[in-house]
This record gives structure tokens, C-alpha cells and sequence, in this order.
């Protein structure tokens, strides 16, 4: 292909003097350039991306929950996040129906949870919530806000997860209220329970596998 | 000059042209005769940057861009390091003053109307200035890995991550990791000390050159090219730069130099403004602090960002706020063509033109204000009001420059 193109081109040269001959040398140069500028791109690209130990890290975690007392809220590590493990009281559970009215997606139909998540209380166990604490707005982690009615977040708030970097509220399922800039509910990371108390962050169980 | 010297000079002109260089650029480069306080501002920059590199090359010798360490170095370089406070504080100061005068510059350029024809392309190279040194401070900001470090680079590297489609990728390519870590640390290090500065000196030299090819705009906003000495071919006028203004700004150096060094002695956080009190805590990658706003420079973008809160057309508001932030800063590049005034200067413009920039002056007060608070209702409120003041003063331009009641510009400068 290449050597008929040079010979087509040496052809037309009798017609129009060296110009179309220089063009498609030119034009040739380039792109075989430009292919060269990319192949030198490519490894100083890939250094940049995770790295084979990044790749790596990142196993599930395991959580004892059986310390946990109702109305608290434990903090755990997962592939650098922090996930939140909060044991609900009824009264907790109990605000969760009436805030539907504000929340954006109080159904939680956007996929931010496993489908074993996926209910009114976005959780296996109804009282105990796993969440990630970090804000889908901006990547802040909220600040868990248990008291009922505080002068700075309204005399209706029912307790919940405020972002101080930029005022999104999130309720006791991690469920984003309306007109906020937070877009959608808090994300429920894939977990399972292996036992009554002990608790294993990021993985399913084999059975939802 | 001897004899000798003479010599050695024509020596060297035969091979590098130095001193025609150095007539063309300084002592035969004319500007214009009535230039006020508002032109110190370029030189000082040029200074302030001079300040940062030194600094910055004395503190990359006992910094250490490493997650576990890096806190640490910088209390080491404070406490340890002879005379290392004093250099850290001018360095972060500097950053700061950087900011001051580079805005001040901007300022200047926005009312003498110094982006207009056919100074358009150094008002875009002077943009792009600008967006260097914001990606500096946004990199260095990084380095001492406190807890505003991490939280900063965590809300501004999510931005990034919800671009449609590229985002994932990009930030993963960006930060060398699935979180904000290590990796991202050591490569923000190298961004800041070695790509960026080395992008912001040329583009330095750049925008000089630019600006000794159509010359410096002046308070009145006329060109003094046009009124040359027929004889000379020298603009009536014009006044060498040196010495006359090289002078001058020595001047501006030694009050600026007050200025900055009463600051580093006497209140190097500024209550929190240059440095974060935040960020004397180590980077906690499990809690966000109670209260996170960004530097004070930051602080009107930041307001933009968070002022939007509703979904609007098939963008949510989370898109909304980016595209806002970004296009604050960004819609700057668009002035030369925004503006449809007859006249360059503010002392000829009309009193729309001038309502239009008290607006956005306080505007931009009002949000770099609410952007260093923690958001409210009330706050939210305000921030979006003066969002659209803000836009305004960009976006109808045309329309208020264009039938506002002009005054005649003078033919020569007025001294």
C-alpha cells in the first residue's frame, strides 16, 4: 500500500512539479510522529495509574458488633473509607417514616445499596446501618448529629448526618434530603453478618453471591 | 563605562544581543507617563514569585513528600530547622501575597479596561497565570498533610470524579490510588516543586514579552502609540521604563516588603486565614473537621460551589455547583469580548459601568466571606443572590457597556 501511495504520488508529480509528492511525505512524517508521541506517552500514562499494590489493598474487613449499644456509632476503616456500623434506637428507627416528605430518594430506588439493602431501613438487620460516612456530594465525611431539634439544623430535624463542608443532611438510613447538594443517599457498602455479632465489610454472603 | 568595558560589551553584542535586549525590554521600552498605585501590582508579582521559588527550594531540603512523614518534616522545619520558621512563614505568606496582589493586578486590568484590543491575548496569557498559580497553591496547600490538606484535595478531587463519563478514571489517573493517599501526596510534590513552576516562569516570560509588544494600557485607557514624535518615533507620552518605573517600583517593593514581613513576624496564620488552624492536625482520612473552608483566596469559588442546591434541566445540582465554580473563574477570559464599551477606561465610563463593578467588587466580597462560614439556610440564600450578581456583572456586559453614557477620551494622558 505504502509503495503504490509513493508511486501514485511520483505519477503526479510529472503533472504538478514536486508539491503533491512533498505533501504526502509531510503528511506521512506526521502521523508516523504522532503515532511515535503517543507510543512514548503511553508508559509515563500508565506510571500514573494505581499502582500494583494499590491494585491490591482493599480486602473486606471484619467488625465484633456485639460492644455496640443502641444510639451508637462506630467507625471502621474499609479501602481507606471510613464506614459507619450505627446501632438505630426505636426511636431512631421511629423518625425514619416521618422525614419521607423531605428526603430525595426516600425509597431508595438509585442503586446505592446492595439489593439486600434495599428497604425502608436500608439495612439486613433493621436496627444496625452500615454506610460509608462519606458525603456523595463532595467526599467530606458528615458529622453524625443524634440530637433532636439543634439550633443550627431547625427545630425539625430528627437526628441524622450533617456535611459541614457544604450543609448536605442525611437521615438515620443515610437517606439525602431534598433541594441539598448531596445528589443521592449515602452508599451502603456490600457486608454480610458471619455470625450474630461479628460483622464482615465488604463482602456479600455467599448466598447473594 | 571604561574603555575596557566598552570593549567587552561590543565583545558580547557581536554574539548575543544584550544590549539591545535590554534597551528594547528596559531602558527604551516606553510606558506611558501616568501610571498610579494600581501598577505596582505586576512587579510586585514578579517578586512574590522570586519569593517562592527561593523559599520553595530551601524548604524541599528537609520536606518529605511521604504520608507518614510529612507532618511531621514541617514541624521539624518549624521548630528544628534554624530559621526554618522563618522561611516556611514567608513561603506560605508568600502564597497569600500572591494571591493579594495577583487579584489587585486583575483588579487594575478590569478597570482601565487593559484587556481590551489589542491586549486580548495577554489578558488570556495572564489567565492562564492565574490558573497556574491556583493549581500551585491548590498542590502546596497539599503538602503539609493536615487535616485541611486532606479534606481540601478530598472535595476538590471528587469534583473531578463526577465529571460525566471520564471522571472515575481521571481522578484514579490523578490521585494513583482509589483514595486520596501516599501516592497522591508524592506526585502533588512533584507537580508543585518541579511541572508547575517551571509552566508558571514561562508563561511569565510569555506575558512580558506579549505586553513589550503592544505596550502598557495606562488609567486613561488610550494608546500612546498613536501620538509618536515624529523625529524620535518615541510616543510623546511615553517615559523609559528604566529608570523611570524601575524606580518606582522599588518604591513598591520596600512598602510591600513592610507589609509582608509585619505579617510573617507578627500574624503568619491571620487568624486563620493563611494558615488553617485545621491543619495543625494531622491528616485523619476517617473524619472530616467539624468546620473545613478553603483558603481565603478560594473562599468566593467555594461560596459558588455550594450555593447551588437544585437540579436544573438534566444536570443535577451537584454538576451545577462545579460548573459554577469553575466558570466564575473561568468566564474572566471572556472580557475582552464582553466588554462593548467605546471607552477603555473607568474614568471615561458611565455610571452603569461603574454601578456594575461596585456590585461585583461586593460580591465577591460577600461570597468570600460566606465561603469561610459553615452554611445555614440564610447562608445558602445569600450565596445564591449574590451567585447571580456575580454572573451578572459578566453576562450583561455587553448589553449595559454597550448603552451606557460614555464620557469623550482625552487624545493625551492626563498627568
Amino acid at each position: 500500500m505504502e509503495l503504490r501511495g509513493l508511486h501514485n504520488m511520483a505519477d503526479t508529480e510529472n503533472k504538478n512539479g514536486t508539491n503533491g509528492r512533498r505533501r504526502f511525505l509531510v503528511a506521512a512524517t506526521s502521523v508516523a510522529g504522532g503515532i511515535a508521541c503517543v507510543a512514548w506517552a503511553t508508559p509515563f500514562v500508565m506510571s500514573m495509574m494505581p499502582s500494583e499494590r494499590a491494585k491490591a489493598a482493599g480486602a473486606p474487613v471484619e467488625v465484633d458488633i456485639s460492644k455496640l449499644e443502641p444510639g451508637m456509632l462506630l467507625a471502621v476503616e474499609w479501602r481507606g473509607k471510613v464506614v459507619w456500623v450505627l446501632k438505630r434506637t426505636p426511636d431512631m428507627l421511629a423518625s425514619l417514616a416521618k422525614l419521607e416528605a423531605q428526603l430525595a430518594d426516600p425509597k431508595s430506588e438509585r442503586e446505592m445499596q446492595p439489593k439486600y439493602a434495599q428497604n425502608t431501613t436500608r439495612s439486613i438487620k433493621p436496627e444496625i446501618l452500615i454506610t460509608e460516612g462519606v458525603c456523595t456530594h463532595l467526599g467530606c465525611s458528615p458529622i453524625f448529629r443524634r440530637d433532636i431539634a439543634p439550633a443550627d439544623l431547625g427545630a425539625d430535624w430528627l437526628g441524622g448526618f450533617f456535611c459541614p463542608c457544604h450543609g448536605s443532611k442525611f437521615d438515620l438510613a443515610g437517606r439525602v434530603y431534598k433541594n441539598l447538594p448531596a445528589p443521592t443517599n449515602l452508599i451502603i457498602p456490600p457486608h454480610t453478618y458471619l455470625s450474630e455479632s461479628l460483622l464482615l465489610i465488604g463482602a456479600d454472603s455467599k448466598e447473594a453471591v | 563605562m571604561g574603555k575596557r568595558m566598552t570593549s567587552l560589551m561590543g565583545w558580547i553584542d557581536a554574539r548575543m544581543p544584550v544590549t539591545a535586549k535590554w534597551k528594547l525590554h528596559l531602558s527604551e521600552y516606553y510606558a506611558p507617563k501616568n501610571f498610579n498605585f494600581w501598577y505596582y501590582f505586576g512587579s510586585l508579582a514578579m517578586l512574590v514569585l522570586v519569593n517562592q521559588l527561593l523559599t520553595g527550594i530551601f524548604l524541599t531540603m528537609n520536606y518529605k513528600p511521604d504520608a507518614s512523614l510529612a507532618f511531621a518534616s514541617v514541624e521539624y522545619i518549624m521548630r528544628d530547622v534554624d530559621f526554618g520558621w522563618l522561611i516556611r512563614y514567608m513561603h506560605s505568606t508568600g502564597a497569600s501575597m500572591f494571591f493579594v496582589v495577583v487579584y489587585l493586578h486583575m483588579f487594575r486590568g478590569m478597570m482601565y479596561g487593559s484587556y481590551r484590543k489589542p491586549r486580548e491575548l495577554l489578558w488570556l496569557i495572564g489567565m492562564m497565570i492565574f490558573f497556574v498559580l491556583m493549581m500551585l497553591a491548590f498542590t502546596g496547600y497539599i503538602l503539609p498533610w493536615g487535616q485541611m490538606s486532606y479534606w481540601g484535595a478530598q472535595v476538590i478531587l471528587s469534583m473531578v470524579g463526577s465529571i460525566p463519563v471520564i471522571g472515575e478514571p481521571l481522578k484514579d489517573l490523578i490521585m494513583g490510588d482509589y483514595m486520596l493517599s501516599d501516592a497522591a501526596l508524592n506526585r502533588f510534590f512533584a507537580y508543585h516543586v518541579v511541572t508547575l513552576p517551571i509552566l508558571l516562569l514561562t508563561l511569565v516570560v510569555v506575558h512580558v514579552l506579549a505586553l513589550h509588544e503592544v505596550g502598557s494600557n495606562n488609567p486613561d485607557g488610550i494608546e500612546i502609540k498613536k501620538n509618536k514624535d515624529p523625529e524620535t518615533g518615541i510616543p510623546v507620552d511615553g517615559i523609559p521604563f528604566h529608570p523611570y518605573y524601575s524606580v518606582k517600583d522599588i518604591v513598591g517593593v520596600v512598602g510591600f516588603l513592610i507589609v509582608f514581613f509585619g505579617i510573617i513576624f507578627f500574624a503568619p496564620e491571620m487568624g486563620g486565614y493563611f494558615l488553617e488552624y485545621n491543619n495543625f492536625v494531622p491528616a485523619n482520612s476517617l473524619q472530616t473537621p467539624d468546620h473545613i473552608a478553603p483558603v481565603w483566596y478560594f473562599t468566593p469559588y467555594y461560596s459558588m460551589l455550594r450555593a447551588a442546591t437544585v437540579n436544573f434541566l438534566w444536570i443535577d445540582a451537584k454538576l451545577w455547583g462545579i460548573i459554577l465554580m469553575c466558570g466564575s473563574v473561568a468566564i474572566f477570559c471572556l472580557l475582552p469580548w464582553l466588554d462593548r464599551s467605546p471607552v477603555k477606561s473607568i474614568r471615561y465610563k458611565g455610571s452603569y459601568f461603574k454601578t456594575a463593578l461596585t456590585l461585583f467588587v461586593i460580591s465577591v466580597f460577600v461570597l468570600g466571606w460566606l465561603g469561610t462560614k459553615t452554611p445555614t439556610p440564610l447562608y445558602t440564600t445569600l450565596a445564591q443572590i449574590f451567585t447571580v450578581v456575580y454572573f451578572a456583572f459578566f453576562l450583561l456586559m455587553p448589553w449595559y457597556s454597550k448603552i451606557d453614557k460614555t464620557k469623550p477620551e482625552p487624545t493625551r494622558v492626563s498627568t
